[in-house]
């Protein structure tokens, strides 16, 4: 008995020694045992951790890559062959590398379309949206400049799609595009700079804006599938009635989330790394060549929904040609989900409670985008191309039209406390 | 005394102003090495230097093989057939940029077949859209993509259509034709591409 008290004492003792100079158990406090998280919250709500992981996994299996890859336009290829063929479980790091992007744009997307259905963008998480929407595009810079590292002939052409995009732009496009590719094509110069964007760089900030995005969601308090401020009823202490403890409810619930996920994601570590070409496109095991363009060039699949908008730009307006607009349609569509917190007019935030117009509209959007990413991996004829212009309309719809269809629909009333 | 505050406040704006543009110009002035850092390396300059091709080998409605690089981008040389030429011609009202206004080519290039001399034709193969080297399909037959095809280029990635001169069809993502590279007859079957003539 005298024993425990005595090492109790001592453990105690250590923690207050750290605390008078680093503050750990209020930090842990803040952000852990007495953050209070809305208590219905459902599976939707686990992606944010899923991401996290698969940032960690990506960051770990990254490092051990760089360590066998060469970054250069005459050792790139060999060097990933290497890691496949001789470097020891150089195939199962690269694997788990290149699954882990997919899985990445996988629960990013869900994390975001939780945030659409459930109004999770809406007052007071505006700044909390527009850094998740910072964090997506770091990311889909991270995706971009990863793809040409194992330089590969889609990754080859693939980029140099991308980065003629550049070229769009009015008057400095083609010299722009020049600067970014520090060379006449795109060339080991090239290469050699994107990979110190993709595994310095941006990771840096990737890191940095997560951390940011976590301040600030504990700041302003998680949002709930019923889209009411918890903080609204709190009990004499302080605290939300309707809130518990993100440790250990929350922190328990999200374990199980992750065991589920790395389940699923083994198995395509295992058994379909490639999946079928969409992960791993099949080009890619032919070595980059400035001089061939493979048959069909499509993108991996988290960017073919814009890619295929980016095509079906094909008619010139206001004086400027079809490129150019191909080029603010993608970046447009990118961007505007920024927009959602000022766009929403509706007055409540959950699409449970929303009307027949919202619902449609992002069941529009969601199909859209189904749709657009299919069409993005299929090569160009006039019925694709008619379509994909058609459900451009579609996913630009649902953003431009919500004011208006937000404030006439009837909407259903909010619960005062949170339901199940 | 409240005066004194006032124009001690407003010296530290005008201090804090002052500062602040003076660190401003420092910062702009540090970035310019990096950003100039970007800038294609003396060697990548060198390396984009003229290139000699042999045409003798190039049979009428064939494009040269392998296919040269300038500068690193794929270089297409076609012979066109007398027919071929007929068409390019006749065959106009269909294109973006017939007469090559808008699009990019020395000025001995402005013209119905876009070259120095009829037969041989020289055009960067790169699409003027977003960069995919074009297929040659030089035959005028029916093809998937277009069931009146007349002979020229297609790009798989985005469908823009050329025809053998190099001039993009209307309504198609490329908004220009296909680059004409600087170019001479060094003699009747030796192309320099990259140099307008001879240096002196």
């Amino acid at each position: 008995m005298s024993e425990v008290t005595e090492k109790g004492r001592w453990v105690s003792r250590a923690i207050q020694w750290v605390d008078d100079r680093l503050p750990i158990t209020a930090t842990f406090k803040e952000h852990a045992s007495e953050y209070y998280a809305p208590k219905n919250f459902n599976a939707w709500y686990a992606m944010g951790v899923l991401a996290l992981v698969v940032l960690v996994i990506q960051i770990l299996t990254g490092i051990w890559l760089t360590m066998a890859y060469v970054p250069t336009g005459e050792g790139a290829f060999a060097s990933i062959e290497y890691i496949m063929r001789d470097v020891e479980f150089g195939y199962l790091i690269r694997y788990i590398h290149s699954t882990g992007a997919s899985a990445f744009f996988v629960v990013v997307y869900l994390h975001m379309f939780r945030g659409f259905a459930y109004g999770s963008y809406r007052k007071p998480r505006e700044l909390l949206w527009l850094i998740g929407m910072a964090i997506y595009l770091v990311l889909m810079a991270e995706g971009f400049f990863g793809y040409l590292l194992p330089w590969g002939n889609m990754s080859y052409w693939g980029a140099q799609v991308i980065v003629s995009l550049i070229g769009a732009i009015p008057y400095f496009g083609p010299e722009l595009m020049e600067w970014v590719r520090g060379d006449f094509v795109m060339s080991g110069i090239t290469l050699n700079r994107f990979f110190a964007l993709h595994v310095v760089a941006l990771p840096l900030a990737l890191v940095g804006l997560v951390f940011v995005h976590v301040i600030a969601l504990h700041h302003v308090g998680s949002s709930n599938p019923d889209g009411i401020e918890i903080k609204a009823k709190k009990d004499e202490n302080g605290v939300p009635l309707d809130g518990i403890p993100f440790h250990p409810y929350y922190s328990t619930k999200d374990f199980v989330a992750i065991v589920v996920f790395l389940i699923l994601f083994c198995a395509v570590v295992f058994y379909a790394p490639e999946m079928g070409g969409y992960f791993i496109e099949k080009p890619n095991f032919e070595e980059a060549n400035p001089l061939k363009t493979p048959e069909h060039i499509a993108p991996v699949w988290y960017y073919t929904p814009f890619y295929a908008m980016l095509r079906a730009a094909t008619f010139p307006f206001l004086g400027l040609d079809a490129k150019f607009w191909g080029l603010v349609i993608m970046a447009g569509a990118i961007l505007i989900p920024a927009a959602l917190p000022w766009l929403d007019r509706s007055k409540v935030k959950s699409m449970r409670y929303k009307g027949w117009f919202s619902k449609i509209a992002l069941m529009g959007f969601v199909v859209s985008f189904l749709v657009l990413g299919y069409l993005g991996t299929i090569p160009p004829s006039p019925i694709a191309t008619a379509s994909a212009q058609i459900m451009t309309i579609v996913y630009f719809a649902y953003f431009v039209l919500m004011p208006w269809y937000t404030t006439i629909e009837t909407t259903k009333p909010e619960p005062e406390r949170v339901t199940h | 005394m409240s005066e004194d505050t006032l124009s001690t406040n407003t010296n530290r704006r005008y201090l804090l102003l002052a500062t602040t543009g003076v660190a401003a110009v420092g910062a702009v002035g540090a970035a310019i090495p990096f950003v100039q850092s970007w800038q294609p390396s003396a060697r990548a300059r060198a390396l984009g230097g003229p290139i000699e091709v042999d045409i003798g080998k190039l049979k009428p409605g064939e494009i040269l093989r392998p296919v040269p690089a300038w500068r690193g981008q794929p270089v297409f040389v076609v012979r066109r057939t007398p027919e071929a030429i007929a068409i390019l011609e006749n065959e106009v009202e269909n294109l973006a940029d017939s007469d090559s206004a808008d699009s990019e080519q020395p000025d001995y290039a402005e013209n119905p077949h876009r070259s120095r001399n009829p037969e041989i034709g020289v055009y960067v193969g790169l699409c003027t859209h977003l960069g995919c080297s074009p297929e040659f399909e030089g035959d005028a037959q029916p093809k998937p993509f277009d069931s009146d095809w007349k002979g020229g280029f297609f790009c798989p990635c985005h469908g823009s259509k050329f025809d053998l001169a190099g001039r993009v069809e209307k309504n198609l993502p490329a908004p220009t034709n296909l680059r004409v590279p600087p170019y001479y007859y060094e003699t009747d079957t030796t192309l320099v591409i990259g140099l307008d003539g001879r240096v002196a």
